[in-house]
């Protein structure tokens, strides 16, 4: 059976169709989000719409700060231009569709796997995973063989062995990676909707609990037509410009 | 032997089964793992002797990570290997039970009793090294390195190709690499080590060349070209410290095998061969190994020139990151000439193709190849080959030839084969060889030549690699070789020119006088 793992959707319609095209070309018959399905990008309410449709049928989905931010929740720490995007996406959402973000989990337990946005060890804090020590951090507290999150816009893979040595690994896309049941691993599978490596291409990765093959994945899409809605619902263009460059 | 101290519930003794299979008798034991050989579980009592010959590794797991990474790193990469030259793997068993591979038997020994035997006569190491660099290529073609090559991980199949077998300090470039900065010491064997390998560094393919001419080093003079260091300090002298001369220790040695083996044994691998298969290439074809110093050489022990510069060179990169150079960074292009004096223009456009291909490819070699077409008859008769003059004169034009190209004689080299069919000798030559890509020039199209076919659209059907036909416009093959000559084509691009007469009778085998030069149409 193969999970499809999504995240940082971040309100890409264009980048979603692809990536949901592709993972069913390939297989997938689950999936997973993890989070940030709102802010920067201007479909927001149709990407929510396709996520409930999955959540629905069984997919799992997990909250993060976006999310939170959205559906109103006290706390979250935003910079000026994804606050604005922030709020032009609650004036876009209906009730049901707010309701539907402050209600998604924080953490998920699904088999060998821990679906999170940012971390394991304080899913609700949003500290981000930039490097060995805080995925080492993350493998410390997490019990899950494997933990996937999101959060961090560039897809890595981190490793851990019987040394409790942490490396961390740059996939390479459409690769079959075994997670050898002899370490403990954290996954990133890099944004869908907002990409940051300098590739416009959307990332998502599957999984293949059976064969404990993890593949990650680019696809690209129509991110012309997206940084162009982004321009025109009047949103921050700079959101745009990171589509076109993929940085 | 009997049961061991490894990892899982399961008492390793004979009849005992492990996963889906029962243990008949241990087979050999190493310092890492035990090999059993295996029946499956399903046949009770069933001899070893009727199941197809299955082992199983079981790895030692005596507290020793690198025992354990290096095991999960075999399980990791070899099930994803595919060919004749690594063992096939039939079943995988976890680390949450018993951990085991379980692949094919392969029941010749392995090379590590022919060094008993060395030296070897010159011709049979040359042999032995292609035939291992073959499996090297094909190894670095699946992205992967194997980082231990030495006598006892080789062995070899009845038909005579090299099997490379443990893979447990391999690197595949697109996975994690488990033993990256896992551990302190250098990864490998004391003797066949690469520079870079001691110094922590697994990127690079041309390892693997290195640890190949220790072992041809080896079998060729009876002696190691670096001791058995045990040491960081031991391993590290090859760093600077030059091996003795294979040629001051068994002077039967050929200049060209020490030219071989010394470059294999470069500390800077970007002065060693660019690719294992350059490496079988020139063991293959010795009279195309270009001399330099190293053949001449016939000092002892000394340093290494240039010292600093090659420090530098080597000096560690960061790890886990891809290889260095990337493993197909270094193809074999074979440039396929009719030396007719009809088909100058096309020649012409061949060199313009070569030139680009190698201008991309700065790794790239450049076989220039024209067939003698022999008569079949005289052949099988036995008669001599076409007069050596003829031959030589054919080897002088394609010199001539590629002199514009103004290649070092390092990536050229020159080859005039003799056939009865020009496109059965281009391909087999290619083949052989391993050529990654063919430049065949075309005369244009023709509806004759579309019934009878010609040595292109042969070589496009059934080349094992890329094919490029070049063309030249007609308007400048009739009007002889060319002032204004426009850039190849593609094959097929010319379909709406008129059929061109088969002037030169190369496109039907027999039609041409006998030993005309051809090797296209």
């Amino acid at each position: 059976m193969t999970t499809a793992i999504l995240t940082d959707l971040h309100a890409n319609r264009e980048a979603l169709e692809a990536c949901l095209e592709h993972a069913r070309d390939h297989g997938a018959t689950q999936f997973v989000f993890l989070g940030d399905y709102v802010g920067y990008g201007a479909d927001p309410g149709w990407v929510l719409d396709r996520v409930r449709e999955l959540v629905a049928l069984g997919a799992v989905a997990v909250r993060g700060n976006h999310d939170e931010a959205a559906a109103g929740i006290e706390g979250i720490r935003l910079n000026t231009d994804a606050r604005r995007c922030i709020e032009w996406t609650r004036a876009h959402l209906d009730p049901g569709q707010l309701d539907f973000l402050a209600r998604l989990p924080l953490r998920v337990l699904d088999g060998p796997c821990l679906y999170v946005h940012a971390n394991g060890w304080d899913p609700g804090g949003y500290e981000y995973i930039m490097g060995p020590a805080d995925a080492a951090r993350n493998l410390a507290v997490v019990r899950s063989r494997i933990t996937f999150c999101g959060h961090m816009h560039v897809p890595m893979l981190y490793h851990m062995g019987l040394t409790q040595r942490v490396e961390v690994f740059s996939p390479v896309p459409g690769t079959e990676i075994p997670l050898s049941a002899a370490r403990r691993w954290l996954a990133i599978p890099g944004s869908l909707g907002q990409p940051r490596d300098g590739d416009p291409a959307a990332c998502y990765a599957t999984f293949d609990e059976l064969s404990n093959l993890l593949t990650f994945w680019r696809v690209p899409y129509d991110h012309e037509r997206a940084a162009r809605k982004i321009v025109e619902a009047g949103l921050p263009g700079r959101y745009a410009l990171q589509l076109l460059d993929g940085i | 032997m009997g049961s061991e101290p490894a990892a899982g519930a399961f008492p390793l003794v004979p009849g005992a089964q492990v996963g889906r299979w029962r243990l008949v008798e241990p087979v050999h034991r190493g310092g890492m793992a035990v090999l059993w050989s295996v029946v499956p579980a399903d046949v009770p009592g069933r001899p070893a002797g009727d199941a197809a010959p299955a082992i199983m590794k079981i790895p030692l797991l005596q507290e020793d990570p690198t025992s354990i990474v290096g095991f999960e790193v075999e399980q990791m990469i070899l099930p994803r290997l595919r060919g004749p030259h690594v063992p096939r793997v039939m079943d995988i068993g976890g680390f949450d039970t018993q951990p085991y591979i379980v692949m094919e038997r392969l029941e010749e020994p392995s090379l590590r009793p022919r060094l008993d035997e060395s030296p070897l006569h010159f011709a049979e190491v040359a042999q032995l090294g292609m035939r291992i660099a073959e499996a090297l290529h094909e190894l670095h073609e699946q992205h992967v390195i194997h980082h231990d090559i030495k006598p006892s991980n080789i062995m070899f199949r009845p038909g005579g190709a090299a099997v490379l077998i443990d893979f447990g300090l391999a690197r595949h470039e697109r996975l994690p690499d488990l033993l990256a900065e896992q551990f302190r010491l250098p990864l490998g064997t004391g003797p066949y080590i690469s520079p870079e390998q001691v110094l922590r560094n697994r990127t690079d393919a041309r390892s693997d060349l290195f640890a190949l001419g220790v072992v041809l080093y080896h079998l060729a003079t009876g002696q190691r070209p670096f001791g058995a260091p045990t040491s960081v300090g031991g391993l590290r002298r090859r760093l600077y410290e030059q091996p003795v001369a294979p040629r001051a220790i068994e002077d039967a040695i050929p200049e060209w095998l020490q030219e071989v083996i010394l470059r294999c044994l470069e500390v800077d691998a970007g002065l060693r061969y660019a690719s294992a298969a350059q490496l079988a290439f020139e063991l293959a074809n010795p009279g195309s190994v270009a001399l330099t110093a190293r053949a001449r050489r016939m000092n002892r022990r000394g340093r290494w020139p240039r010292l600093g510069r090659i420090l530098r060179a080597i000096s560690p990169r960061p790890l886990g990151l891809a290889p260095a150079v990337p493993l197909r960074g270094a193809p074999i292009v074979m440039a396929a000439i009719d030396l007719s004096p009809d088909w100058e223009a096309i020649s012409d456009a061949i060199r313009t193709s070569a030139q680009r291909v190698l201008l991309a490819e700065p790794a790239a070699r450049l076989a220039c190849v024209t067939v003698l077409r022999m008569n079949r008859i005289a052949i099988e008769a036995g008669a001599e080959a076409a007069a050596p003059n003829r031959h030589i004169q054919r080897l002088v034009q394609l010199q001539h030839w590629a002199r514009p190209l103004g290649l070092p004689p390092e990536r050229l080299s020159f080859h005039v084969l003799e056939a009865p069919d020009p496109a059965g000798a281009v391909l087999e030559y290619a083949r052989a060889n391993r050529v990654d890509h063919i430049l065949v020039g075309s005369r244009g199209a023709s509806s004759l030549k579309r019934y009878l076919g010609s040595v292109s659209t042969q070589l496009v059907a059934e080349a094992p690699c890329t094919v490029t036909v070049v063309k030249v416009a007609r308007e400048e093959r009739e009007s002889g070789p060319a002032q204004r000559r426009e850039p190849p084509s593609s094959a097929g691009s010319r379909g709406d020119l008129p059929p061109d007469g088969l002037a030169g009778g190369d496109d039907v085998e027999g039609a041409g006088a006998a030993e005309e030069p051809s090797a296209g149409s």
